[in-house]
């Protein structure tokens, strides 16, 4: 899950991170009051939305009189901002967060995250900040430096050393630093974040640390215990389609093709999504009903796929263990009824009451297309599509 | 022989009176494991479906001399469940439980480190040895013994997998899927060392999805130390940058874990990767009649 900007530094700031104090706005005239509740000389005005790019983008303008800050906001609220992350219909902008200007000297990356190989956190830090550390992994690997921490000790003051000065950092600045580091460590075990990243980290003129823009995200699997964090969900900035399966815990993903595709087990599923495109079609989406799934989430995820208007052609593919044959054709018959199936429908079916599922297909009277195998039903699909 | 378990294992099933643990513990009995135990805190000395029930893992080792635990345990008490079975020495613990926060298995890996405890999952269909035992939820039915080790990510794709080797009427040595989360007890190369330790198993498929570089180590893994024929095939071809893919670790992130980068991994380490899901029973007939052919051309006479 993924949280805004602001609601990132509020969070991290009662870890005893240091962020800058800004204002949230959502109107014009909250962006005015908020200019003159900060009392800056400059003050930093930014699109709140759950994608990186924003500066490029326009989504970040400073202003020196709340007059400006008015005209930045009348600009960007209720429009959609086009990063390089959002995709080219871009996200619409629902709220600004200003905050003063800082003097920066220096710009750095720090970022936490679960090191899969060494199976611990990690603190990954770079001298190039306000780039992006894909971009630096590939032209510059040896200015990205990072430790693993130990879940026993948390980060030892020596890792915190080390990292310092691999930035650079002089004077006070290791002991900021090591504090920070410990603060940010606290906030990633306490909220069971998946990610921290702060790009870029600054160095003030001053010569303070501060984190100047903060992106979080937390771990699904762990929200059960963090009530609070599950309470910083925006919808609006979730795909519709997306949010209703969530309801009903399916897994699904919006994709751009036009086969729309349900399968139980994700890794059968993202293998149908390729088996789609290994025969020439695109998939419409990612879609497993799980291993727990019955009549009612088969429907359910019926209705999600037919609901993208891009789908020309629906591939059903199951293989049953646990989940049995005849439920899942139970449920598909019911769907495909409720919301009048008007697209070519195929349907590959194997495993526990496969013979029960395939009569109960054959004797709901609906057009249905069998698959015999994996292979034949995405062709048969590709060919409906044609067809359709 | 095969790997991990036989006809000897006996279980104790962890969160065995749960709707889930019930019904696969019946299931995996009826495919012939021995399941000697259950543990549910708070209900030992009670039996379900006559399986003794025992309040702790020590106390059901100790009882019934258990080797192996099969966990189905729900999410927030699932970590604590391998912890329990690792401090009772459990030497293979088998956790089928989705959706343990990877903060949870960060501490787990670490106290198993430098341990005895073999742990496969979490998030995974279990470990089969056809005709033999079965731990997990897979469907039994489809597996027939025989010399293919089968080792997965993920759990219906292994199914599809060895319903295609059977109809090929290719028998398979231990089938198993490793887990489908960002951390997991064990590895890819972990596996294919205990299949290629295992005179049992004379070939390995092994199915990647995108996500992480456990695909990457184990094709050096193999062009290294492994002696055996590998079919492959890495699922999330067609997967998007960034999106989360269903399993807890498929995802493409950092610049990491693309289908492209691991099939490439792979075929360069000399593993047959087949780019149709479809064809992973093919692949290795093929491979297994080529090398018979090989094999048979070269002999003398």
């Amino acid at each position: 899950m993924n949280i805004h900007e602001f609601q990132a530094k509020e969070l991290l700031g009662r870890f005893g991170v240091p962020v800058p104090a800004g204002r949230v706005a959502q109107s014009p005239q909250q962006a005015a009051e908020a200019f003159a509740m900060l009392g800056a000389p400059r003050v930093v005005v930014k699109a709140q939305i759950h994608a990186g790019g924003r500066g490029k983008a326009g989504g970040i303008r400073i202003v020196e009189t709340a007059e400006q800050a008015r005209a930045a906001a009348e600009a960007l609220l209720g429009k959609p901002l086009v990063t390089h992350q959002t995709g080219p219909q871009g996200r619409i902008v629902r709220r600004l967060y200003l905050e003063p200007a800082q003097e920066v000297a220096r710009e750095l990356y720090l970022a936490l995250t679960v090191d899969r190989r060494a199976e611990s956190v990690a603190i990954v830090a770079s001298t190039e900040g306000g780039m992006e550390i894909e971009q630096v992994a590939a032209a510059n690997p040896e200015r990205i430096v990072s430790e693993v921490i130990d879940p026993l000790l948390g980060v030892a003051p020596f890792q915190a050393r080390e990292l310092a000065a691999a930035l650079g950092l002089r004077e006070h600045q290791p002991g900021a630093f090591s504090r920070l580091a410990g603060a940010l460590y606290r906030a990633f075990v306490d909220t069971d974040a998946g990610l921290i990243e702060i790009n870029p980290l600054v160095v003030t003129a001053g010569g303070a640390l501060v984190c100047l823009d903060a992106k979080v995200s937390f771990d699904d699997n762990a929200l059960f215990r963090h009530p609070e964090i599950r309470e910083l969900r925006d919808p609006g900035e979730e795909d519709p389609a997306e949010v209703e399966a969530q309801r009903y815990n399916l897994n699904y993903v919006h994709l751009d093709g036009n086969i729309g595709c349900m399968v139980n087990g994700a890794g059968l599923a993202m293998a149908t999504m390729d088996i789609i495109k290994y025969y020439g079609g695109e998939p419409a989406n990612f879609l497993d009903v799980g291993g727990g799934a019955n009549a009612e989430r088969v429907a359910a995820a019926f209705g999600i796929l037919l609901a993208d208007s891009r789908v020309r052609a629906v591939l059903v593919n199951i293989f049953g263990g646990i989940v049995r044959c005849d439920m899942l054709a139970q449920g598909v018959v019911e769907a495909a009824r409720q919301v009048k199936l008007s697209v070519p429908l195929v349907v590959r079916m194997e495993g526990t009451n496969v013979a029960e599922g395939r009569r109960i297909l054959r004797d709901s009277g609906l057009n249905v297309i069998t698959g015999s195998d994996m292979a034949d039903a995405a062709r048969r699909a590709v060919e409906a599509l044609k067809q359709a | 022989m095969a790997i991990l378990v036989n006809k000897e294992t006996r279980v104790v099933v962890q969160g065995l009176t749960g709707q889930t643990g019930r019904f696969h513990a019946r299931l995996c009995r009826e495919y012939g494991t021995q399941v000697v135990a259950g543990v549910v805190p708070g209900k030992g000395g009670t039996s379900l479906d006559g399986i003794p029930v025992f309040d702790g893992v020590a106390q059901a080792r100790r009882a019934t001399g258990a080797d192996a635990s099969l966990v189905f345990v729900p999410p927030p008490f699932a970590a604590d469940a391998i912890l329990e079975a690792a401090a009772a020495a459990i030497p293979l613990v088998v956790c089928i439980t989705e959706g343990i926060p990877v903060l949870d298995m960060v501490r787990v890996k670490r106290y198993l480190r430098g341990g005895t405890t073999r742990l496969i999952g979490p998030n995974c269909p279990g470990v089969i040895t056809p005709g033999q035992s079965k731990l997990g939820i897979m469907p039994g039915y489809i597996h027939h013994p025989g010399h293919v080790g089968v080792v997965s990510r993920s759990g219906t794709l292994t199914y599809e997998a060895v319903h295609q080797l059977t109809r090929l009427g290719i028998g398979q040595s231990t089938c198993l899927g490793i887990g489908g989360d960002p951390i997991v007890g064990s590895s890819f190369t972990d596996i294919l060392g205990l299949f290629n330790a295992d005179p049992d198993t004379q070939a390995v498929i092994m199915i990647g999805e995108i996500g992480g570089r456990a695909e990457e180590e184990a094709g050096q893994y193999i062009k290294q130390h492994f002696k055996k024929p590998v079919v492959a095939f890495i699922a999330g071809q067609t997967a998007p940058k960034g999106r989360r893919m269903g399993h807890a670790g498929a995802i493409i992130a950092g610049g990491q874990g693309g289908a492209v980068e691991k099939i490439a991994a792979l075929g360069a380490a000399g593993i047959a990767v087949t780019g149709s899901p479809a064809e992973m029973g093919a692949t290795m007939k093929a491979v297994l009649d080529g090398r018979a052919q090989h094999a048979g051309s070269g002999r003398p006479g």
